[in-house]
């Protein structure tokens, strides 16, 4: 234990997913020895991401605008809709070149134990956006990408039954071959890359 | 398959240990206290990455320090594999095997495998359902490390599902209706998860059933004869005869409509009290002798003979399906009459590799003579 604010420091540091309590002390005494300059950079990023981020309103993904840069790209492809679990999921498959198409963010996946039912996810707001015309074109095709593991699958077997009656809608699912059990952002590229392109209809 | 060499630090009370062994007998001797379970112990980490003595890894760790190693040497067809686990309480542990990480500990399962018999195991026979489950999966996993991921895959989709059904609940014991949108969907997991668990558990219950049978036929030829059958919480709606020796092997496909069907059945039932009550969760090995069920009718003595005859069983079954297990005896030959004694001594002897605790050397039969090890003051010495 260390005195006052840092120890303070630390405790909060190491409240962060992935760091241990000595990466934790680590990190809090390279702050204490940063230039102020340093610290006021980090400080000012921390202020923001609160004040200044917004979600997507189309797509829930985090965004500047009230609409993201994906969807505001007049270049891909509105037919296909690629739905993840988290904002984190989306970079993880944009990492992998291999999608052209828009994503659809739910904010997490069915978990009960931490109180997580289909109307905490943005599920609503998916059945919109499959009945309005998106862009003029209508969705033909769902990706569901959500992490392979108990939570992510289930959540996926919802999805497709919620979206099995819809007309003219292909719903598909990533290839087996992720690390079961595991997140979607540890894959590699080329992993998720094979999987996505080895989808598979439901 | 037999361990060539054990270290661990923080470990229980070991700071530090580092014990050669060759295969044959290891008798290591000591005091109460000294730490000879501890590293038996350690060493069925690294064969089932849980202790037998404790549910949490938390008292693994020796008092003080953050985080246990354990390291074994195991060589199998004269091929050696080294593998190491960082034992971090509260924390995802971390495995390498020959000096190169793995991405889950659960890869190290099925390099060493270990059959140990202790006096934890009375509770095997005398202790709850939870306990021979246990037992059971344990081989399971053994026979097959994929099971580890089975039995995973269960655990959360049932922790998953209870919540869910204890929050509807509740909902509806408040007078709402409790939202069971998703319940369809956690039932379908269930029933897939769970038959793969159940028919894993029938079909290894069918195979281990007359290895038991004689091992306490052995032991004990005076009692009346042991057997053990499974009980599903499927009831009646179990497919007729599987588990059993001379049954068909378990349907993955009947056994999932079946229990699929089941969950529809009791569906109000759980809702009105919040648990999931049907799966293998719910279910027992059953322990007779004769017409009598052991538990709560068998006496102190016939309860050991089951215990080790659960334990001997599970060797012999091992051995059967083509790699010999080390076997492991931690301080029961105290608790043993003369026969019980020489019955172990005989198939122990002839184990590729055995270690024996004790407290006092005299408690070993003579049979288990070879290495002898003294355990004393935070050291391990080769003594003979
Ligand atoms: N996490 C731990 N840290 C330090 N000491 C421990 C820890 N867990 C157990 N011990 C000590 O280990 C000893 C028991 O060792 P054990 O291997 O069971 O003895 P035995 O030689 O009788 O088999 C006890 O003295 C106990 O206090
Ligand atoms: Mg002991
Ligand atoms: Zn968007």
């Amino acid at each position: 234990m260390y005195e006052g604010p840092v120890q303070d420091l630390i405790d909060e540091l190491g409240r962060l997913p992935g760091v241990g309590p000595k990466s934790a002390q680590r990190i809090a005494f390279h702050l204490l020895a940063a230039e102020p300059a340093d610290i006021a950079r980090l400080q000012d990023a921390l202020q923001r991401v609160k004040e200044g981020v917004v979600f997507c309103e189309v797509c829930g993904n985090v965004s500047e605008e009230t609409q993201c840069r994906i969807c505001r790209d007049a270049r891909r492809d509105s037919t296909v809709v690629c739905v993840v679990e988290e904002p984190k999921d989306v970079v993880a498959v944009e990492r992998t070149r291999e999608f052209k198409g828009r994503y659809h963010v739910l904010g997490g996946a069915l978990d009960p134990l931490s109180g997580v039912g289909p109307d905490q996810l943005r599920i609503r707001q998916l059945l919109a956006r499959l009945g309005a015309a998106d862009g003029g074109a209508e969705i033909s095709e769902i990706i569901i990408a959500t992490d392979p593991n108990t939570e992510g699958e289930a959540t996926a077997t919802y999805l497709v039954r919620m979206l099995r009656d819809f007309p003219g809608l292909t719903v598909t699912r990533l290839a087996s071959g992720l690390p079961m059990g595991g997140d979607l952002e540890f894959a590699d590229e080329l992993t998720l890359g094979r999987a996505l392109s080895g989808r598979r209809a439901m | 398959m037999y361990v060539r060499q054990l270290q661990v630090s923080d470990f229980r009370s070991w700071v530090q240990a580092d014990v050669a062994f060759e295969p044959g007998v290891s008798v290591l001797v000591g005091q109460n206290g000294q730490g000879k379970t501890n590293l038996v112990e350690a060493l069925g980490y690294v064969a089932t990455l849980g202790s037998h003595r404790v549910a949490t890894d938390a008292p693994l760790v020796r008092h003080g320090a953050e985080h246990a190693v354990v390291r074994a040497a195991v060589v199998n067809d004269g091929r050696e594999l080294l593998v190491e686990l960082e034992i971090t309480p509260g924390r995802a542990n971390r495995a390498r095997v020959n000096r190169g990480p793995v991405p889950r500990p659960r890869e190290v399962l099925g390099i060493l495998r270990t059959v140990l018999f202790a006096p934890e195991d009375l509770a095997l026979v005398r202790g709850d359902p939870g306990e021979r489950r246990r037992c059971l999966d344990e081989l399971l996993v053994s026979r097959a490390p994929r099971y580890a991921g089975v039995r995973a895959d269960y655990e959360r989709v049932l922790k998953q599902r209870g919540a869910l059904l204890k929050t509807a609940g509740a909902a509806r014991r408040a007078g709402g209706k409790g939202d069971i949108r998703t319940l369809d969907v956690w039932d379908g997991h269930l029933a897939r998860h769970g038959a793969e668990l159940l028919a894993g558990r029938l079909d290894l219950v069918a195979d281990l059933a007359p290895h038991v049978t004689r091992a306490y036929a052995d032991v004990a030829p005076e009692s009346r004869p042991a057997v053990i059958g499974y009980r599903s919480s499927l009831g009646d709606a179990l497919p007729e005869g599987v588990g059993r020796p001379d049954g068909p092997r378990a349907d993955l496909a009947a056994l999932e409509a079946a229990l699929l069907e089941e969950l529809g059945r009791v569906r109000s039932q759980e809702v009105d009290r919040g648990v999931c009550l049907v799966g293998p969760h719910r279910d027992e090995l059953e322990l007779a002798l004769g017409e009598l069920p052991a538990k709560g009718y068998a006496s102190h003595g016939e309860s050991w003979s089951f215990a080790l005859a659960l334990r001997l069983g599970a060797y012999e079954l091992l051995r059967a399906d083509g790699s010999e297990p080390v076997l492991v005896l931690d301080d029961v030959f105290a608790e043993l009459d003369r026969r019980r004694r020489q019955q172990l001594a005989k198939v122990a002897s002839a184990a590729e590799q055995v270690l024996v605790t004790a407290a006092v050397g005299e408690d070993v039969p003579d049979e288990l003579a070879g290495a002898r090890y003294e355990v004393r003051d935070g050291e391990v010495r080769r003594a003979s």
